[in-house]
């Protein structure tokens, strides 16, 4: 609904306030739901922590376990422990992770930057790859190069990560040694800062790609898709019959459009960035929130759960906000204000 | 290179696969180096690493090379002494003397004394260790006459053997002066234990490593060789395999990398798979049975079930050769203990379905005489796998079974604690004496919820008092003999069927030596080891 309301037109920043103000309060739900959703789960699946425990130390009594569900709170009835659960979560008190014995806030923020570097790198090389050969296929639409691209791109998306992880790993870091096997620095190198950027660069490379190759066909098939349909939108006609050069038709009258859709994938896979990937964090032994969260579901640690959840909300929210004023950014129809971008 | 070929191996009884490893002379001239830093793969990052309270091998794994038991397992004379020079229990089976080693110091410079071992037994043993609240349930009192010496004292008889056997595993000594008054559970000390081991706990970076460093205080003189021990977290077994490969690690313990691999590890110049160390925690597989179940009630069906899996096939396909046919429910590396002299059910699928018949359960129109789901226990490769061959071995007999799978924590929740299970897979661990984890196993009367234990709804009063007898039989080999009577009564009741024993397998480079030297190897304190500069 275009400026029809408007009748003192606020600031900029006042209208940004409240964009912001509404995103937060659409969270709210959002949360609330998560919260309740990962405390129904955990309680419907078989085993509480102290299984989980027991298991994993191989032997134990029932005064043993008593104690020890007693110590974690799982005595309790389902009401009450819903009721502390709820109540720490109102008040962000994330509280403690029974599996790693630390604070829930200590043991995601250990995590947190692995992730978001390994992963926020990986989306981009992805999106910046996918839309350049998507970009490509679109203008050969037809050709050989097209059939190419698409048929390459889809057998990486359907090629297993871990596989083409440890195809990696054979290949430039046990016979080429090019690069080093897992983890995300050298063991007790003593480096300065710049080689230790530089380190922790070498580590990040083949998880990186390996991630970037499994999302890449996803935006060569968004961009090649939305390029060709811009290409035969009314505006492009207009620009080529006024002469505008072929160049600057493809970069600005359909590039930057068809960049849209992309944008938004970007921001729809931000919900995976906390998430990580289980499998490359796995193969390529970097300490990440996916392996965390998946150890938190098998510990039963309802706290550390919750604490990766919320974070994660947080992010996509975050991420998102982001993504709508990219929108504004890329498409001049699109203006930021309350209520227009729902 | 491997030791020995592996078929060599598979004839032989443990025990002399273990002397044979150590007499392997290849390495025998060699003299020891100082110094280097050995890396070793890790896949668990358990929450407490305090070994007095977590008596498990993951646990131990790590913090064994930090914190000393009183004694270690040893191929030559069964215990080596470490912080206990010598012990002996009284004929009356009410005391226990432990006579400790003189010029022990803990990490931090204070002296080890026999406060430490009283401290250590009545608090955190007797109170707070999985195993140990069972093995120390009597101990009145620890009395310490002198800084040497420490006795035990029982309320009711306790077999000097028992707890002989229980000191590798169940006796890690914590120090006194920085644990008492503190709340065990919750203290620092046990993400960063401090002991009289080889090694310090230096560092942990969560996801990463784990760093211990050489203890310069440590009491054996010139030990340990190395300078540090560093615990890669390499969840990944390709990766795992691969970092062997490259030199990234020296070494992998507990079979981390798959079997399938061994053979292409062992083909590399400069990497052996070394199947050894670790006869004094074997683990065995069973197929346990749920007895509330009307058919698998019936021992004839329990005998019929056993008759149909062919247990050479188990050890050759699932396990690759590396493991041995159990005979019942002592592994026969356990020389003092193991008899075969007991009930057999041979691989036989006709003598099987005759006893099903005989049982009353007749293969329908279908050919189906009943259907049983099974859980097999989600831990190990090989305990999915063996589920996956028992489902093949049983519909040949005309018994259908499906799988049930769940995660650790579900697993253990749905066998012993919901008995809501027919057969089940489990994977107990074998520790040295059957009255640590193995009697358990038969035990009547458990109440719901003890996990690893008899939750079948088997309760024989003959098996009961014969468990009874174990723990209270002062006279060594008037002990055995029970034990060798709880064997025979453990074939012929077959409330669970032992299927196969395994050992782990480690695999390291040819530059680490004095691998594999103990019946506890990966679990012992490495003092030893070392790295051979030239390879």
């Amino acid at each position: 609904m275009p400026e029809a309301k408007s009748k003192v037109s606020p600031s900029r920043a006042a209208r940004f306030a409240v964009f912001l103000f509404q995103r937060v309060v659409q969270a709210i739900p959002v949360l609330i739901l998560v919260a309740i959703g990962v405390f129904g789960l955990l309680e419907l699946a078989e085993g509480d922590a102290v299984d989980a425990y027991l298991a994993g130390i191989g032997a134990g009594d029932a005064g043993l376990a008593a104690e020890l569900r007693d110590r974690y709170g799982l005595g309790d009835g389902l009401g009450s422990r819903f009721l502390t659960y709820s109540t720490r979560l109102v008040q962000f008190d994330l509280g403690y992770s029974i599996a790693f014995s630390r604070d829930v806030s200590t043991v995601i923020l250990e995590r947190l930057p692995n992730t978001l570097l390994m992963m926020i790198s990986a989306i981009l090389l992805s999106a910046s790859i996918g839309v350049i050969l998507g970009g490509i296929a679109a203008m050969r639409k037809g050709g050989p190069l097209d059939a190419g691209i698409t048929f390459g791109a889809l057998i990486l998306n359907a090629t297993p990560g871990f596989w083409l992880g440890l195809l990696g790993i054979i290949l430039f870091a046990v016979k080429l040694r090019w690069l080093p096997i897992g983890g995300l620095s050298t063991l007790d190198a003593d480096y300065g800062p710049v080689r230790a950027t530089l380190d922790v660069a070498r580590h990040l490379v083949l998880p990186v790609f390996t991630l970037a190759l499994t999302y890449l066909a996803l935006y060569v098939r968004l961009m090649r898709g939305a390029m060709i349909e811009v290409g035969e939108s009314g505006w492009v006609l207009a620009a080529r019959a006024r002469g505008v050069p072929e160049r600057q038709v493809v970069l600005r009258h359909i590039g930057r459009p068809a960049l849209l859709p992309v944008v938004t994938m970007i921001g729809l896979q931000s919900g995976t960035l906390l998430g990580g990937s289980v499998v490359i964090e796995t193969v390529f032994s970097i300490p990440g929130l996916g392996a965390l969260a998946f150890e938190a579901v098998s510990q039963r640690d309802l706290q550390l759960l919750a604490g990766i959840l919320l974070a994660g909300t947080l992010l996509v929210v975050f991420v998102n906000i982001i993504v709508d004023l990219a929108y504004g950014l890329l498409d001049p129809r699109v203006r930021l204000g309350a209520g227009e971008i729902a | 290179m491997t030791y020995l070929p592996k078929e060599f191996l598979r004839g032989l009884p443990a025990v002399f696969m273990a002397s044979a490893l150590i007499s392997t002379p290849v390495f025998a001239q060699d003299t020891p180096v100082s110094g280097g830093t050995l890396v070793v793969a890790n896949d668990t990052e358990p929450r407490n690493l305090n070994p007095a309270i977590v008596a498990s091998n993951g646990v131990f794994y790590i913090s064994s090379k930090i914190v000393e038991p009183l004694a270690e397992m040893d191929y030559d004379t069964g215990l080596r002494p470490l912080l206990a020079e010598s012990w002996e229990a009284s004929d009356d089976g009410l005391s226990f003397t432990l006579n400790l080693r003189e010029g022990v110091t803990w990490s931090d410079g204070a002296p080890f004394t026999s406060a430490d071992v009283a401290f250590s037994a009545m608090q955190v043993w007797k109170e707070k260790q999985n195993i140990g609240r069972q093995i120390f349930r009597n101990l009145d009192a620890v009395e310490t006459p002198d800084d040497t010496t420490a006795i035990l004292r029982f309320s009711e008889p306790t077999p000097g053997q028992l707890i002989e056997n229980a000191l590798p595993a169940v006796t890690a000594v914590l120090p006194a002066h920085l644990l008492e008054g503190e709340n065990l559970d919750e203290t620092s000390y046990n993400a960063a234990p401090v002991g009289t081991g080889p090694f310090v706990f230096a560092e942990h970076k969560p996801g990463e490593l784990y760093r211990l460093t050489r203890n310069e205080n440590y009491w054996q003189n010139g030990q340990p060789y190395l300078d540090q021990i560093v615990y890669r977290v390499l969840p990944d077994p390709g990766a795992k395999a691969a970092a062997l490969e490259t030199g990234d690690i020296h070494v992998t313990a507990f079979s981390a990398v798959p079997l399938t691999d061994m053979a292409r590890l062992d083909a590399i110049e400069g990497v052996s798979v070394i199947p050894g160390g670790y006869e004094g925690i074997t683990y065995n597989i069973t197929l346990d049975f749920n007895h509330r179940r009307e058919e698998l009630g019936n021992p004839l069906v329990r005998q019929a079930i056993a008759h149909a899996i062919d247990q050479d096939f188990l050890v050759d396909v699932v396990f690759l050769g590396y493991a041995t046919p159990a005979t019942g429910p002592v592994p026969p590396t356990a020389e003092d203990f193991y008899t075969d002299d007991t009930a057999k059910y041979p691989f036989d699928t006709a003598r099987a379905e005759e006893l099903l018949d005989e049982a009353g359960y007749p293969r329908g129109a279908d050919g189906t005489r009943f259907s049983l789901r099974l859980r097999p226990a989600p831990w190990f490769q090989q305990t999915r796998d063996t589920g996956d061959y028992v489902r093949q071995a049983l519909a040949a007999v005309g018994i259908e079974v499906e799988i049930v799978t769940a995660d650790p924590g579900g697993h253990i929740a749905a066998v012993y604690t919901d008995h809501d299970y027919d057969l089940a897979i489990g994977s107990p661990v074998w520790r040295n004496d059957p009255a640590i984890s193995t009697t358990i196993l038969y035990q009547g009367g458990l109440d719901a919820g003890v996990p690893f234990a008899n939750q079948w709804g088997y309760d024989s009063p003959e098996m009961n008092d014969i468990i009874a007898q174990g723990i209270s039989t002062l006279d060594t080999a008037a002990r055995t003999e029970v034990y060798k009577d709880f064997q025979r009564l453990a074939q012929e009741d077959l409330p669970i069927v032992f299927l196969t024993h395994f050992t782990f397998i480690t695999v390291a480079r040819d530059e680490v030596r004095n691998v594999a030297n103990n019946p506890r190897w990966a679990t012992s304190g490495w003092a030893d080891t070392w790295i051979a500069a030239d390879q």
